[in-house]
């Protein structure tokens, strides 16, 4: 059954507070959960404050800030600081987003900093994205073809080109899928819209020559059909993509293939 | 302790090939009643209020038993394969599986006694 509390040692106590920094300029708190699996202790909330004066102004700025100056063993994923790896996805302020392109300007109050929900934690921020990277690669993420291998290249129209627009940007960034009730409750066998974003990827590419395998594998009732449109997902999006219709549209197909 | 790839575990058993005819089943049958629930609705309410004989005659009316063995059939199996698709959602294992086979039972039960009822009515 579906769990409604947390496991008594995954319940979340109240961590230490540290130190003001003395450097007098415009504090802002933050609240970050911190897990360490090797010491045995449950999760805590840890109190940090940090100089706005000092710091640039997205959440991942602070967080450099904070482990750089105040506490050097705060754990988290980040690369290129500019949306387009999706290392450091995270739950700020009770949304999933990509830490470094999310402002401090957009939260009121106290900035409350928890890892991706409901995915294990490997260590403070960093979720275990094993078993999502392994159903992003169960759908086969690339150009399947059957025809002989063109001279030069596959070609493309510009028509069918632009139907790619709004698909391939995504960085699997996991905001999506951990923000979605279905995955939370069934994501041992649902997909989840970033997986299934990108199945309509390369069913959609006009290229892509294994449209009907791709429909196969995913006509499952757990696979494809435990989206409920609930719409999480491109609520949360941090690249402002809409896996809830790219799922929707699978969904047309599997129908046009019925009926 | 099972020593299997995040491969094999993502994916499974594969693809069970259906999930199409339920969710299309409930497209149809949500439409369907869309339409005949009020109408089921406005003709109930204006049977209401009448003496037991009235009441008997409106519902051996052809059009209106037809209408109401209708409701109680598609009205009953959607309700039952939407309880299959919140079963599936909230439990897991042969908890699911008993919780679907005690839905359907129950689906089919009403659907039995409404039917017979509404014969003993209008036969």
């Amino acid at each position: 059954m579906v769990q409604f509390t947390l496991p008594r040692n995954s319940r979340i106590t109240t961590g230490k507070t540290w130190p003001k920094p003395e450097t007098g300029g415009t504090l802002r708190k933050f609240q970050i959960y911190r897990w360490n699996p090797d010491d045995g202790q449950n999760p805590r909330v840890d109190t940090y404050f940090v100089d706005l004066d000092d710091c640039g102004p997205m959440v991942l700025d602070a967080l450099i800030y904070i482990k750089n100056k105040i506490d050097p063993t705060l754990t988290f994923r980040r690369s290129c600081r500019e949306g387009i790896c999706g290392s450091c996805a995270m739950n700020i302020d009770g949304i999933n987003t990509l830490a470094c392109i999310y402002g401090m300007d957009e939260i009121k109050g106290d900035v409350k900093i928890y890892p991706l929900p409901h995915m294990p934690v490997v260590k403070d921020l960093i979720p275990d994205l094993t078993h999502f990277y392994a159903q992003h690669a169960s759908i086969m993420p690339w150009l399947e073809t059957k025809t002989n291998r063109p001279a030069k290249e596959w070609k493309q129209s510009i028509e069918d080109r632009e139907k790619l627009d709004g698909l391939y940007e995504c960085v699997m960034c996991a905001s999506c899928s951990t923000a979605c009730p279905s995955y939370w409750w069934n994501g041992d066998k649902y997909l989840g819209p970033a997986a299934l974003l990108h199945a309509y990827r390369w069913i959609i590419d006009s290229r892509d020559e294994a449209t009907g395998e791709r429909l196969d594998d995913l006509e499952d009732p757990f696979k494809l059909y435990r989206c409920h449109t609930i719409m999480n997902c491109t609520k949360t999006c941090p690249k402002g993509l809409n896996p809830a219709k790219a799922i929707a549209e699978i969904k047309k197909m599997m129908v046009d293939r019925h009926v | 302790m099972r020593y299997l790839t995040a491969r094999k575990r993502a994916e499974g058993k594969g693809a069970s090939g259906t999930g199409t005819e339920h969710f299309w089943y409930m497209k149809v049958s949500g439409a369907g009643l869309a339409l005949i629930i009020p109408v089921f609705v406005v003709a109930f309410g204006r049977a209401l209020g009448g003496t037991r004989e009235e009441v008997l005659a409106a519902f051996a009316h052809p059009a209106m038993a037809i209408l109401t063995g209708l409701v109680i059939f598609f009205g009953l199996r959607h309700f039952a394969a939407g309880a299959q698709t919140m079963i599936e959602d909230y439990s897991h294992g042969s908890t699911r599986r008993a919780l679907i086979i005690a839905v359907t039972v129950l689906s089919y039960g009403m659907i039995a006694t409404g039917l017979f009822a509404l014969a003993k009515i209008a036969l």
